[in-house]
């Protein structure tokens, strides 16, 4: 029986937020052993995709409860207050850390840090690494890991399962992916920091390991998912491979036009059309809204087709190269080399994209799961900070500052938790018998790629940039009949040397209780907000909506969903304006009944 | 252009063989697919054994990296149009060695990595309520590029000398050792000269510059060697002709 040394605490994932809560756990408590478990090498995570920047508060004429405003009204008023106040507190405080551990931030003349505008945001508070800010986070943090030696790294491990026992979690069972091997490896905490699941979606700028594994972990282990049915189509990604055009590119001047060469944006209550960038608005209005004016064009006939489908045009044009070559000479590289064209001369063909989950793990505001001893942060988690839409430039602070407080969190646990006991063994057993089982196991019928796209189909069709309880409920019911069918996977590869193919039969099986969480979350909520909309009912619905939805797994497999308050601090439900002036904010109101747990839908 | 192509794609099952062999398929050749879309489509329609990493499909996680006809190559940004009418050699990166069909072993470099401390060394740590250090675009754009390597291993698989001494800490190692020496937050340079002069590999070095040409993302690892072999040579003059002057 293969048991490897137990540790205080895990890391599932190895992406921002997992190795800013090791160097955290290493920095507080450097006593504790500590160990990152990942499916690839921590620096091919996905964090490494991300371009535009990162908001922390640094401009004089900047504050704390603009940042916390533009937050809470681009969630549509879905994000926990509390929670936007402490993330908009350390955003910048992890943002300097990091600048302290070398990551090369572009800089004003005189050497301070510089800020860019970004979607949804009224203050120039973006930090940025030119159009590679994830990427650079990303080798900063592994980089400077490094010289922690006493985190543990389990390099290209598969976690297949939590250990849970008593109500507690004591660590994970993995498959190391070179040699197959099937080990426990106990630890008194565990956090996961595992990202998103675009990948249960047919287009996505995700990346092909974002298929929701510590999402799916966590439900099957018995803590629930929250506001899963938020998802985040990005206004701008090249046709066929779904890669990212940033929002930089928006808040560098871009335009966005239609087959008329027309800013169509300004029909959507986005405010009028300016020769140069408006903060909140037009092209830097949020997200949600800029995705759902695509669709509004679709049907009004003035998108452009192509082989791959309908697009409208990101104009770059009147930047000029020397702009685009300083400040998003990724977005050039990615145009040039995948689409072809060079957007100095020639305009950027884009349509919407998923790119985001706002929903994921209930946490609290340390990352702590209903769950004792289970942790989350980073995409995967849901704190909320990001309501009903996440604001572009907000996910990366939040995987620090998250990912930072979780991992404090959970060393603090870690201290004074039992030591995993003996009962793992049991359950490696039975995980090792599955998973044998399922290698060895000729003859199935169905094909783990075509499971896959009809899974994709089926959520694009039910849960895309707009919904009906109809085309949700076929959702519903295709996804129940692809679970029956997944039992009958052909898994062609029996070998235990990197078999990739039974990796990818594991994520299937992971993506398709994540996407039933999505598509169960979305037929409840019978109203629309942020990236939630519903045709058949289009208006926001405070009285019975203005609610966290958690979705449990039953013991047969099915969801069921229930509803949690969101907590409203200073700002209450208003209506989100765009194009102008944002309402007057910052006023406390007498709030106590938006905190109490009045909406339970029926 | 014909609407197919041949991928000619090295297997090796070390539970089943005790060499690579290679393995014909024929794929999709449309305009806009890379390499690795054509391996994709192997792997989801024709034979799920074939094993290879591959992530994020835009050139930056670094994983993809094979020989495409001999060549290093990310394979999510080679076009399968630019060898019609094919057949396309596809193997694991070279000088490394193989774990199973396309997969190679990157613990070696792991190693590399952490030994020449890629990270900010400091005397004193300035604390976070200082504010941040000062650094200008111009002090920026000393190091910048070799801050851009994405760890693909392509420079490795093409340099001579990686491939006949193992031991050679190799060129994306010593480009990221020189994105800290010259970051004018950092005081470590000293520290990593020691490493990178434990071993002579770097002296074997002949400046024929593979690293460079076949590096995606226009990192210039051989001019962090010859940078580095220049400095190592003024710091061993330093030593002989004022013994004093060297830390």
């Amino acid at each position: 029986m293969a048991v490897t040394p137990s540790f205080d605490v895990i890391l599932v994932g190895g992406g921002g937020a997992g190795l800013r809560a090791a160097i955290a756990i290493a920095e507080s408590a450097p006593t504790l052993r500590v160990a990152v478990v990942s499916k690839v090498y921590p620096m091919r995570s996905h964090t490494v995709s991300a371009e535009g920047g990162a908001a922390g508060v640094i401009a004089p004429d900047d504050s704390h409860d603009e940042h916390c405003y533009d937050t809470i009204s681009g969630g549509d008023w879905l994000a926990d207050q509390d929670a936007v106040e402490a993330f908009v507190r350390e955003a910048p405080q992890e943002l300097l850390q990091l600048e302290h551990w070398g990551c090369p931030w572009s800089r004003e003349p005189d050497g301070r840090i510089a800020v860019r505008p970004f979607g949804g945001m009224k203050k120039m508070r973006t930090w940025f690494a030119a159009d590679k800010t994830g990427f650079h986070m990303l080798h900063t943090l592994f980089q400077t890991s490094l010289k922690y030696s006493g985190v543990v790294r389990y390099d290209e491990w598969f976690v297949t399962r939590l250990l849970v026992d008593d109500g507690r979690v004591h660590g994970v069972i993995a498959i190391e992916l070179a040699t197959g091997r099937i080990e426990v490896i106990p630890a008194r905490a565990v956090i996961l920091c595992t990202g998103g699941c675009g990948k249960v979606f047919p287009f996505t700028t995700n990346a092909a390991i974002k298929t929701g594994d510590g999402m799916a972990l966590a439900y099957r282990a018995g803590a629930p998912l929250k506001d899963m049915e938020f998802v985040q189509y990005h206004p701008t990604g090249l046709p066929f491979t779904g890669i990212l055009i940033t929002e930089a590119a928006r808040a560098e001047g871009g335009y966005l036009i239609n087959k008329d060469g027309y800013r169509y944006l300004q029909d959507y209550a986005l405010g009028a059309p300016q020769p140069k960038p408006v903060l909140r608005t037009m092209e830097l209005g949020p997200r949600d809204r800029l995705s759902q004016a695509f669709v509004k064009e679709l049907e009004k006939g003035r998108t452009i087709d192509t082989p791959y489908g309908p697009v409208v045009h990101l104009d770059l044009r009147h930047l000029g190269a020397a702009l685009i070559n300083r400040k998003l000479p990724f977005v050039r590289e990615l145009c040039m080399k995948y689409q072809n064209i060079d957007p100095v001369k020639q305009l950027i063909p884009v349509r919407p994209v998923v790119h985001y989950m706002m929903g994921g793990v209930h946490t609290d505001i340390d990352g702590a799961t209903p769950l004792r001893g289970l942790y989350a942060a980073g995409e995967v988690a849901c704190v909320s900070i990001n309501g009903a839409n996440r604001l572009g430039s907000n996910s990366l602070p939040e995987l620090l500052v998250f990912g930072a407080r979780s991992g404090r969190v959970a060393a603090e646990y870690a201290a004074g938790a039992p030591e995993p006991g003996r009962h793992a063994e049991a359950q490696l057993r039975d995980e090792q018998r599955r998973l044998e089982t399922e290698r060895v196991q000729p003859g199935g019928r169905e094909r783990i790629a075509d499971l896959r796209q009809e899974m994709q189909a089926a959520m694009e069709d039910s849960a895309g940039i707009y919904r009906t309880a109809a085309a949700l409920s076929r959702g519903v019911d295709t996804l129940r009949a692809l679970q029956e069918r997944a039992r009958d996977l052909r898994v062609e590869d029996q070998s235990r040397t990197f078999n990739t193919e039974r990796i990818a039969a594991l994520e299937l099986s992971f993506m398709l209780d994540i996407a039933e969480a999505i598509v169960a979350s979305a037929l409840q909520r019978q109203e629309s907000r942020g990236a939630h909309q519903r045709t058949d009912f289009p208006r926001r619905d405070d009285d019975r909506f203005l609610a966290h939805s958690i979705a449990e797994r039953q013991t047969d497999g099915s969801c069921r969903v229930g509803y949690l308050p969101v907590t409203i601090t200073r700002w209450p439900p208003a209506e989100r304006v765009y194009g102008e002036r944002p309402p007057d904010r910052g006023l406390k109101h007498e709030l106590s009944h938006y905190t109490s747990s009045r909406t339970v839908p029926s | 252009m014909s609407s197919h192509i041949t991928l000619r794609v090295a297997r090796y099952r070390p539970e089943e063989e005790a060499e690579s062999t290679f393995e014909d398929y024929e794929v999709p050749c449309p305009r806009d697919w890379v390499v690795l879309d054509g391996l994709n489509h192997v792997k989801d329609q024709i034979d799920g054994t074939l094993s290879f990493r591959w992530s994020c499909r835009m050139g930056i996680c670094g994983s993809c990296g094979m020989l495409v006809n001999g060549e290093p190559k990310l394979t999510c940004a080679t076009f399968l149009a630019d060898y019609a009418p094919g057949p396309i050699r596809v193997e694991p990166l070279r000088n490394f060695p193989v774990i199973r069909d396309l997969i190679v072993e990157l613990g070696d470099f792991m190693g590399k990595l952490t030994r020449v401390k890629p990270w900010i060394i400091r005397q004193v740590e300035k604390p976070l309520s200082d504010g941040e250090y000062r650094q200008t675009p111009e002090q920026l754009d000393e190091y910048k590029q070799f801050s851009m390597c994405i760890n693909c291993m392509l420079c490795y698989s093409a340099c001579p000398i990686y491939g006949l001494d193992p031991h050679f800490i190799g060129p994306a190692a010593i480009a990221l050792a020189q994105r800290y020496n010259l970051d004018n937050r950092d005081e470590g340079a000293s520290e990593r000269m020691r490493v990178l002069s434990e071993h002579d590999g770097i002296w074997g070095c002949t400046f024929v510059g593979e690293c460079t040409k076949v590096c995606p993302k226009h990192v210039d690892p051989a001019a962090a060697i010859q940078r580095y072999k220049l400095q190592a040579a003024l710091d061993w003059v330093k030593g002989v002709v004022l013994p004093r002057a060297t830390s």
